[in-house]
């Protein structure tokens, strides 16, 4: 399923036999993913096939998540992320998340920024790596001039970047983005987009989308899910994004890469 | 086609006009209130001698009218009450809404509604039956009727309110706030105090103050643990001195007082100033609930 090239490079995360349950139901069942380092992966799917919930296992917020519970394993730097004396907090630090609806805090943009580098005890000046930051996530230009000003009164694409500068600020090793375009307009998608292609040099980038032309446009690999007949989630295919769009393996690919699907 | 039935025109009339009767009566009632507390309180600024109303004695029987003390015996009781009931209540609100998990919830958050609702004659019996004595054994006191006894048991009545008001604000903070933190990396803690409770600050403010107010305005309680002694506070060792809140000083002596005297005035004029302290941390509390958000801000949560 996983094509040579994928496996030349030692992967950055994997997903080994990972399953994951809300109380008795089993939402994501036997996924094996290994996430090339410095690429965009996509994840694509219809609706409630688990995309967002496998994205989210990856940094540990499903621990918020009542009855959430998750068998299999998630090796980061050698370690399985869910084992008993992994702390989640440290987990999240090296893992960064955007999320699908921009959600800067009621700060000043600068705080906003600044917020990441606090929790993790960095004191005096901020105002360095806050701009660096910034800077990376191609906000600087349109925000320098008013730092203070609330970072709710920014146009929602600017608040997008705001949220990636504040990942981007705690200098993560991965970013997983859970549909982070779907509130904007195209033109701050394509900035988003353009913006994901300059980060992928310094970053890994693990992005769920409903939008297959961003997959397409935007990523490395694609993997993508379905549900099986219990409905529960399941992976499909995964492999280069253009071999996956040019020459599916699987009729279930097919079928939803060309509009088929349902 | 058929006619369609329709409410004839007077009975929507009729309900119109016993509606609005009812609102114009309330504002009615709080207006003859008002008017009445000013006509019965304000005379005493000349029928009492002005030095002797902002003199620093309480002794009515011989005219003496000072009302200094009282005020702050007032204050001195609600800040030491603050004291108590903001952390305990800002802390309680915190663990139920941030930290319990869904059943202690459950069970807390109707516990304390019910606490708030107890009638503070009830507490008022749990202070000269537990914490008076304990505080004479404690700091080794002829009395243990004090004014730290007051601040601890309207701490204790004002922490419900407070609870219950900063719960709700701290509910209606969006769980993306949360999620953005802890994604970051931030530990609960961190989460809570660095971003959920400031971006809940002005609902918890408003219900410190409410809280506040509630503990400014108590009677029956702070009367039956004070001591009731209308002496000046002075200094530190006040705190387990005997003292006297308007309130109490009210609710003690308007029944022995002749209608029409100056002591009668002045028992409302006290009035009017609790009416103007709890006038002036309600507009406070409403400015603050009611300031203006950003559109934008608006639209995200």
């Amino acid at each position: 399923m996983i094509d040579h090239q994928t496996q030349t490079k030692p992967p950055i995360i994997s997903a080994e036999d990972l399953c994951i349950f809300y109380g008795n139901f089993r939402a994501v069942k036997n996924v094996d993913m290994k996430i090339v380092p410095n690429q965009i992966t996509a994840i694509i799917g219809p609706s409630g096939c688990g995309k967002s919930t496998v994205l989210r296992s990856f940094n540990r917020m499903n621990d918020f998540i009542p009855n959430c519970h998750v068998t299999g394993k998630i090796t980061f730097h050698g370690h399985n992320i869910y084992d008993e004396d992994v702390d989640p907090v440290q987990v999240r630090q090296k893992i960064g998340m955007v999320f699908q609806k921009p959600n800067p805090f009621p700060k000043s943009i600068f705080d906003n920024v600044a917020w990441g580098l606090k929790i993790n005890g960095m004191k005096g000046d901020l105002s360095e790596p806050v701009e660096q930051a910034l800077k990376q996530a191609a906000l600087w230009d349109e925000v320098k001039d008013h730092l203070k000003k609330s970072g709710l009164s920014l146009s929602g694409g600017q608040q997008q970047r705001l949220c990636i500068a504040r990942a981007l600020a705690v200098k993560p090793d991965i970013i997983l983005m859970d549909e982070p375009c779907s509130a904007l307009d195209p033109i701050a998608t394509l900035k988003i987009e353009d913006l994901m292609r300059e980060l992928s040099k310094d970053y890994t980038i693990i992005i769920v989308t409903h939008n297959m032309q961003q997959a397409a446009r935007a990523s490395d690999y694609t993997a993508f899910f379905t549900m099986d007949s219990d409905r529960a989630g399941v992976m499909v295919e995964y492999g280069e994004t253009s071999h996956i769009f040019t020459n599916p393996q699987d009729k279930r690919t097919e079928d939803y890469i060309t509009g088929r699907y349902g | 086609m058929e006619e369609l039935h329709s409410v004839p025109a007077w009975k929507e009339t009729l309900v119109t006009r016993i509606i609005q009767i009812c609102g114009y009566s309330s504002i009615l009632f709080v207006i003859l209130i008002l008017y009445f507390l000013l006509s019965e309180g304000l005379p005493a600024l000349w029928k009492a001698d002005l030095n002797s109303l902002f003199s620093t004695r309480w002794y009515p029987t011989e005219s003496y009218f000072g009302i200094w003390p009282l005020i702050f015996g007032s204050l001195f009781v609600t800040l030491g009450a603050g004291l108590v009931s903001v952390p305990l209540g800002i802390g309680t609100a915190v663990y139920i809404s941030e930290v319990a998990p869904s059943w202690t919830k459950e069970i807390l958050k109707p516990l304390v509604e019910l606490l708030a609702g107890l009638p503070s004659v009830v507490l008022g019996f749990l202070g000269i039956q537990v914490l008076v004595p304990f505080m004479r054994r404690f700091f080794d006191l002829p009395t243990g009727l004090t004014a730290l006894s007051g601040a601890i048991l309207l701490g204790m009545i004002s922490i419900p309110t407070m609870v219950s008001v900063a719960e709700d604000a701290l509910n209606t903070v969006p769980k993306s706030y949360r999620e953005a933190s802890m994604a970051l990396g931030a530990t609960r803690w961190q989460t809570i105090w660095g971003v959920t409770l400031p971006a809940a600050k002005s609902g918890v403010i408003t219900a410190v103050l409410l809280g506040m107010g509630r503990a400014m305005g108590e009677t029956m309680a702070v009367m039956m643990v004070t001591g009731n002694a209308p002496v000046m506070p002075q200094g530190l060792q006040t705190i387990i001195l005997p003292i006297r809140t308007m309130t109490a000083t009210i609710a003690s002596e308007m029944g022995e007082v002749a209608a029409g005297s100056v002591h009668y005035s002045v028992l409302f004029l006290i009035g009017i100033i609790l009416f103007i302290i709890s006038l002036v941390v309600n507009v406070v509390a409403f400015t603050l609930t009611s300031r203006k958000t950003t559109r934008s801000e608006r639209l995200l949560s």
